[in-house]
């Protein structure tokens, strides 16, 4: 019998709150699934969204993208710069066809261990039910990747 | 081909207990570029970093993966070895198999998979790491204190003592700030001026210390060690380098009867004024908007007055540029206006005041000797009402958080009252007596068990007035929450503490964060208090949080202590992670391509126009340029930039997608 599917998942988070949120989760020893992939960004302003389209591209299953909380980033306003472009790019994704409920964006800083510990576990249970995803590799066969 | 190292730290049994870390190694080796692959229990130890720099060496490796701990843990641990072992250290990057991996997950297959990859990802970004050098910018050793109440006044001394140059700017026309106008101070009773005006005579006397009083920050430029401060000094309307301080003026200005600020309003002042008689610097200022002649064009009672002729109706404000290397801040706090407290009959009735007032009250530099007269027929009044909590933890009416000095001070002001009123008596409603600190709780003790204060726990709804007494309406909630009603001479509200009017404006023109209450946000809430997101610009005092005196002066210290760090070394290095904007020869020059959509997404206005001219001096081109000091590598403009001119060191564009291809 093959194996159950476990998704593969990427995460996008800023290097202030939410990997030091992550790191948090590790102290407190609050366990996790372990899909998850973390690419250290000094900050969400840094996220190119193509990035998000290469992770898709290369099998993820879903993404997960995290900063600072609004008012609260490292570097004063990068977290504004990730929301806005994101509020631009996820009506481009589903225009694209991109699967919207395989993209979690969320805020986790430095204090929430137990957040972040949440959010992997919601987005990765989340995307299991959605199964892999297969349709990106027709969205490929049009020239996305 | 690069010549990656891989060492994977068993760090005990924290990350060995659950990762096959035997297996990791392994498949490292597997992984293209990887020439050596090894564990050892802990890598931080001594010969962990030894065996490290050992295999640098014997295997001529030219970069380093360290999979152990958090890189916010050991990365600069780590940077250091590679560097003694003569690899450039931003050649070293860590793999995070303890925090985000061994210690959230079971022992099971998947998770030592999920540490191959995450060794697999740095790999690829190690591979892609250029050999980076730390910026060196030199620094302006003086500094620039914001506020010149106790706080600033402490982190100016302190910096002056150190042996550097401060220049402390206040707003108002003299320092000393909340702490010169409180009557006695808790635990000790020792009366607040005569512990602070001997500093403020100190801040005006040292060589060190440069003052500007009635003056205010318009504008800051620049980053840490090259800051220029742009500073308002308003007119006072007098020649201070002539003026003695003699007084006379006071005494002969026609206008009297405008609110004193200083006494809170309990009593008036004239046009041209010194705030309070121990002002530092001894010089009065003129009220443009009260005094006479600027009113009518008549009057000038002081000019013909003044014995050394140091009036000027004419001076205009100055505006002068200061470099600096180091702000600290200590802008302070105002408590909540009391409109708020309509149930209270706050501005109703006369009688109900607030803590500042009361402070006025009871000192004997106040309007009344320090006698206690309710401001509405000057009587001693019998009963006195204390309402701590007057906003505070209150997340309807005013703000959710405690207030922290009103438990004390509340405690202070009815034993005061005690002491100056005999046979009267104090009651104080409070929600719960928070009297944490050396000294406190026995304060409080004192005051209900030697005073004979009355503690009443439980709320007040509503003050009102009857037959010339306030009523003042509460519960008692130890006795089953059963109503109560006192007759009271005199209510005192303990408001709660808030951020300065301006503090939001001001932390965003000094690009230094601030929490949902407008109080400036420290770097980090245990291990870097005193510090601001914004290298170079430092926190003292209220401006941060509620503080009572000795928490303001310690804050105030180690402000000053971090500027005279700052101050000790001959140059900054700072971590070279920085944007950079591409470079060709021409006749391209730089894909740039100059729509300067980088420079509205950069934060810290580090991109400047740089325009590319021929040998003629005419220009060819304007493309960005990264200032290095000013640019703190947060990315945001390399997302935005649209050739792709614009890259982070550190983080660039290769190493993320690099990182992506193989996950």
């Amino acid at each position: 019998m093959a194996d159950p599917f476990e998704p593969k998942m990427t995460a996008f988070v800023c290097n202030w709150c939410t990997y030091a949120g992550a790191d948090l989760t590790g102290t407190s020893r609050i366990k996790y699934q372990p899909n998850v992939r973390v690419i250290r960004l000094p900050c969400t302003g840094r996220i190119d969204f193509m990035m998000v389209m290469k992770a898709f591209s290369r099998g993820s299953d879903g993404v997960i993208i995290s900063g600072c909380h609004p008012n609260d980033c490292h570097y004063t306003s990068g977290n504004y710069h990730a929301r806005r472009r994101w509020m631009v790019f996820r009506d481009l994704l589903d225009f694209v066809g991109i699967d919207l409920r395989r993209v979690t964006f969320s805020w986790v800083s430095a204090a929430e261990g137990a957040k972040w510990a949440e959010l992997v576990n919601e987005a990765t249970s989340k995307v299991r039910e959605l199964g892999p995803y297969k349709e990106i590799q027709q969205l490929a066969a049009v020239g996305i990747d | 081909m690069a010549r990656v190292g891989v060492f994977i730290c068993h760090c005990g049994e924290n990350i060995a207990g659950t990762v096959d870390v035997g297996a990791v190694a392994k498949a490292a080796l597997d992984m293209p570029g990887v020439v050596h692959a090894v564990e050892y229990k802990y890598m931080c130890s001594d010969p962990g970093q030894t065996l490290l720099k050992d295999a640098i060496r014997d295997k001529k490796l030219d970069r380093v993966v360290v999979a152990a701990c958090s890189p916010r843990m050991h990365e600069p641990t780590f940077r250091r070895t590679t560097e003694e072992a003569g690899i450039n250290p931003f050649l070293c990057e860590m793999a995070n198999l303890r925090e985000h991996c061994s210690w959230v997950h079971e022992k099971a297959p998947p998770t030592t998979k999920k540490a191959i990859d995450l060794v697999r990802l740095q790999v690829e970004k190690v591979k892609r790491d250029r050999p980076l050098n730390p910026i060196r910018v030199p620094i302006t050793k003086k500094a620039l204190v914001l506020g010149g109440g106790i706080a600033g006044i402490q982190a100016a001394l302190d910096i002056a003592n150190a042996g550097s140059p401060v220049l402390l700017v206040e707003k108002s026309p003299s320092i000393g700030g909340h702490m010169s106008q409180l009557s006695e101070t808790f635990p000790t009773l020792d009366c607040s001026q005569c512990i602070l005006t001997p500093r403020m005579v100190e801040v005006a006397r040292h060589p060190n210390i440069t003052l500007y009083t009635y003056s205010e920050l318009e504008k800051l430029d620049g980053f840490i060690g090259n800051f220029k401060a742009t500073i308002r000094r308003k007119a006072r309307k007098i020649d201070e380098k002539l003026c003695n301080g003699c007084g006379v003026c006071q005494q002969k200005c026609p206008v009297k009867k405008i609110p004193d600020e200083f006494n809170e309003g309990l009593s008036n002042r004239p046009a041209i004024f010194v705030p309070f008689p121990q002002a530092v610097p001894n010089k009065p200022v003129i009220d443009v908007a009260n005094c006479t002649y600027y009113k009518t064009g008549k009057c000038r009672a002081c000019e013909k007055l003044c014995p050394t002729k140091a009036i000027r109706f004419d001076q205009e404000d100055q505006i002068e540029v200061h470099d600096i290397g180091a702000v600290v801040l200590a802008t302070g706090f105002r408590t909540m206006p009391t409109s708020n407290f309509s149930e209270y009959g706050y501005g109703k009735y006369k009688d109900v005041i607030d803590g500042m007032k009361f402070e006025r009250l009871a000192s004997a530099s106040g309007p009344t000797g320090g006698a206690i007269k309710r401001p509405s027929d000057g009587k001693e009044p019998r009963h006195v009402v204390f309402i701590a909590c007057a906003g505070s933890r209150d997340r309807l009416k005013g703000v959710p958080y405690c207030s922290k000095i009103c438990c004390m001070y509340t405690a202070k002001h009815a034993m005061l009252y005690q002491h100056k009123v005999h046979g009267g008596q104090a009651t104080v409603f409070y929600m719960d007596v928070r009297a944490a600190g050396k000294n406190y709780d026995e304060f409080v003790r004192r005051a209900i068990e030697e005073d004979g204060v009355k503690y009443v726990r439980g709320r007040v709804s509503r003050v009102y007035e009857d037959d010339g007494q306030l009523v003042v309406k509460g519960v008692d909630t130890l006795l089953g929450a059963e109503p109560v009603e006192i007759r009271a001479d005199m209510v005192v509200l303990a408001t709660a503490v808030q951020a300065q009017h301006d503090a939001e404006e001001l932390a965003q023109r000094l690009h230094v964060s601030y929490d949902p209450y407008k109080f400036f946000a420290e770097a980090h809430p245990k291990l870097r208090p005193v510090e601001t997101n914004t290298a170079g610009i430092f926190l003292a005092g209220a401006c941060q949080a509620p503080r009572d005196i000795p928490e303001t002066v310690a804050q105030a210290s180690g402000a000053a202590v971090k500027v005279a760090g700052l101050f000790s070394q001959p140059e900054l290095t700072r971590e070279p992670i920085i944007a950079v904007v591409d470079r060709q020869p021409p006749p391209v020059f730089s894909s740039c391509v100059g729509c300067f959509l980088c420079k509205s997404a950069c934060p810290y206005q580090a991109i400047e126009e740089e325009p590319i001219k021929n040998r003629n001096g005419d220009v060819l081109k304007v493309v960005a340029k990264v200032n290095p000091g000013l640019c703190q590598g947060c990315g945001t403009c390399v997302s935005t930039c649209r050739t792709k001119a614009i890259d982070l060191q550190g983080f660039s564009n290769e190493q993320v997608f690099a990182e992506l291809m193989c996950i």
